[in-house]
């Protein structure tokens, strides 16, 4: 195994120190020269960043995306593990999709793809899918969401959340009320009423939340929130955290940056679900993550096919790439707080995902899964220089502060320049 | 201009020339021969995604009046119920050298994503539940026909304004052109974010009336029925339905409209709709005018 000697890095911005990459663990420097010397002036390491919610869309579309290349994406955003959510084709809910989609993730071997299991069969939230044969399965899921899909029945939730008690498992909910949902294309607001676009309440999503945690708490287990996007919600969310409630919840970058003002030209690459809110949802979101009433930063990474998005805005897929440029919007809106970035984009979410080797700090004794990143570089986004397969990114043309240069999977390069390594 | 997308395109001068443009049309289909050369040599494509007979033609009968080709394409039995894309029909278009494309679509905001994709200028014939600028203009030129200057004027639009296309564009030319608008309908049918809109929104259509220059009437879509916008045609009636004792409400010189097509004894009472005062005859005339003057302006410059 290669090994490497990071000179003069800033570990989460602290004083510049030299560390070891050997044997998968991070050690301090001695012994034998290393086989290469990575002159790391001005870059800081961050603890390899874990995404809570990517849609890798192996199997079923893989004109989309593949495990492979979602991989090599996660890998140059500076990810060393992603949760695989269920809607694929066949759907992850059962414990033969599940080892397929962890398998194809360690032939790839860019990062740690967890696999995400379905909550209901076929995500038609009618049935529970069997939830015990995933979490004993090769791919020990432990985190379940029908995402794309609301478990909306509330006695299947109910009892969902108290099934997976049993192994530690936490039921991640995409919070949308349908009946206040159907036919919705934007956030409901000034932009929905004069673009003529059915309109996404807010309500939709803090309504389902609010009901959740309170089914989370009446049988004492444990709750995700994918994608909270509205200020309500971060309050809904504040006042379970404050009754202790055992409920975490996430942000995507694109919440915390874009608003509905985005579709007033039409183009569905800004067509997401839940859809861009209000600058003061937006400003609620930030708030939210600084504090910590938002846990996480997740991507909602959602390739689609050129011919899902170059179509009338109804017609089209709803959904954005995000692996290639979350930590530059997350250093955006914290700037450069290393420690907060830290805590929401690595330590957190692989605490709520199970994920013991990753979310350590990139110091000695630790598993060497860290990233490096050039805080001072800026670079502008190019759909086509992404390694997504997809090009659906709003931010095409953009430029962003920070890249990454370096990331490392338990002591191997993934991406070495800037480049993958594979 | 190059398209017509929405009626905040128009600004004053722009909307003042369309107006005063179909004035000249308006004369010349009073000759014998209804006919000028000036987009001879030009074609223009309906591309209709919905069914609308009344706003083909409409625009049919304008682009030949003009002289132009005029290709009709209408989803039903063409290469769109095979499954083409919105693209690759623009794309076929370019290809052949379009000059303008009239287009009506159930998607809000189609002719914005269609004009990417072709040179040509686009004319928004109704896009799903976002605007239908030339229902606007001959709207408003109606109402200039009618009732004189549209500045200050007291237009009340009422019905469906959540859905309504007609009622987006309304608004938007209306107050460029300097008239108030009041949107009058029950509560759900008025859109969240309306607060935005240049226009004051009542849920009393008689209190509304008495001070009333031009009622414009919405259609009421008979499938808006299940989905608990109101309880029953017939309390929707009773409530903003215009019949004979609304209409007293109305000051004398006050005219009554509807974009068409219109459901009689739901929103209108048949006896209204055919009184002296009704103007929606005269609206389907106008239509043809108005839309001449639109094609005129945005493709007889080239």
């Amino acid at each position: 195994m290669t090994t490497y000697l990071i000179k003069n890095v800033s570990v989460l911005g602290g004083e510049p120190r030299d560390l070891l990459v050997r044997d998968g663990q991070l050690h301090e420097p001695s012994g034998p020269a290393a086989d290469v010397t990575i002159d790391a002036t001005g870059l800081v390491a961050l603890p390899g960043l874990v995404d809570l919610h990517t849609h890798l869309r192996e199997p079923g579309r893989e004109d989309a995306e593949t495990v492979e290349t979602g991989s090599r994406a996660a890998a140059l955003g500076g990810y060393t593990a992603v949760c695989a959510m269920a809607n694929t084709d066949p759907v992850a809910d059962t414990a033969g999709v599940v080892e397929q989609v962890y398998r194809l993730g360690q032939a790839a071997g860019l990062v740690d793809v967890q696999p995400i299991g379905a909550v209901t069969v076929g995500l038609k939230g009618e049935t529970l899918a069997e939830l015990g044969a995933m979490a004993e399965s090769a791919a020990k899921v432990t985190m379940f969401s029908d995402d794309g899909f609301c478990v909306n029945d509330p006695r299947l939730m109910r009892r969902a959340l108290e099934y997976v008690k049993a192994f530690g498992g936490v039921i991640a909910q995409h919070a949308e009320e349908h009946r206040l949902t159907e036919g919705a294309q934007v956030h409901e607001g000034v932009q929905s009423a004069k673009l003529g676009l059915t309109g996404w309440p807010a309500v939709a999503e803090e309504a389902i939340i609010a009901r959740d945690v309170l089914l989370t708490e009446h049988v004492g287990s444990r709750l995700h929130v994918c994608h909270v996007s509205t200020a309500g919600s971060v309050e809904v969310l504040r006042h379970a955290k404050a009754r202790g409630v055992n409920v975490t919840a996430e942000v995507t970058p694109h919440h915390l940056l874009l608003t509905d003002v985005r579709a007033c030209t039409y183009d569905p690459v800004n067509k997401v679900n839940p859809p861009l809110r209000t600058q003061s949802d937006v400003d609620a979101l930030r708030a939210a993550l600084a504090e910590g009433i938002i846990d996480a930063v997740a991507t909602d990474h959602a390739p689609h096919a050129a011919e899902d998005k170059e179509c009338e805005w109804s017609r089209a897929r709803p959904g954005m790439l995000g692996l290639e440029t979350a930590l530059s919007i997350t250093m955006q809106v914290l700037g450069n707080d290393w420690e907060t970035i830290a805590e929401r984009m690595s330590r957190t979410p692989a605490r709520i995902a199970g994920l013991s080797e990753h979310g350590h700090d990139p110091l000695p004794g630790n598993p060497a899964s860290f990233t490096l990143v050039d805080p001072a570089a800026r670079w502008t986004v190019d759909p086509e220089a992404l390694a997504s397969l997809s090009r659906n990114t709003p931010y095409a043309g953009m430029e962003l502060p920070g890249r990454v240069v370096a990331t490392f999977l338990r002591g191997e390069a993934t991406v070495l320049d800037g480049k993958a390594t594979r | 201009m190059k398209h017509l997308l929405s009626a905040a395109d128009l600004d004053l001068d722009a909307a003042t020339l369309v107006l005063d443009t179909a004035t000249e049309m308006a004369a010349m289909a009073s000759r014998e021969v209804k006919k000028l050369p000036t987009l001879r040599g030009r074609t223009v494509v309906n591309l209709f995604y919905e069914d609308s007979t009344r706003t083909r033609i409409s625009f049919e009968t304008a682009a030949k009046r003009l002289s132009a080709d005029v290709i009709n394409f209408s989803a039903k039995g063409s290469s769109v119920e095979k499954g083409e894309s919105l693209k690759d029909t623009a794309l076929t278009l370019q290809a052949m050298g379009i000059d303008g494309v009239v287009i009506r679509h159930p998607a809000s905001g189609a002719p914005n994503t269609l004009s990417q994709w072709v040179d040509g200028s686009i004319l928004n014939a109704g896009d799903g539940t976002h605007e239908h600028p030339t229902q606007a203009l001959l709207d408003a030129y109606t109402m200039r026909s009618r009732l004189g200057q549209l500045k200050g004027l007291r237009v009340a639009i009422v019905g469906d304004v959540l859905h309504s296309r007609v009622a987006r564009s309304n608004v938007l030319l209306l107050r460029t052109l300097g008239a108030e608008v009041t949107l009058v309908g029950p509560p759900t049918l008025v859109p969240v974010g309306v607060e935005d809109w240049p226009a004051t929104v009542s849920y009393d259509l008689d209190s509304v009336l008495p001070g009333t220059d031009a009622v414009m009437m919405l259609r009421v879509q008979r499938e808006r029925m299940g989905q608990a916008y109101f309880p029953s045609a017939r309390e929707y009636s009773r409530r903003y339905g215009l019949d004979n004792r609304r209409v007293k409400l109305l000051p004398e010189h006050a005219i009554i409209m509807h974009p068409g097509p219109m459901i009689r004894g739901m929103e209108i009472a048949p006896e209204v709709a055919d009184s002296p005062r009704s103007t929606i005859v005269e609206q389907v005339a106008n239509g043809v005018s108005v839309r001449m003057a639109c094609l005129y302006l945005l493709l007889g410059g080239k």
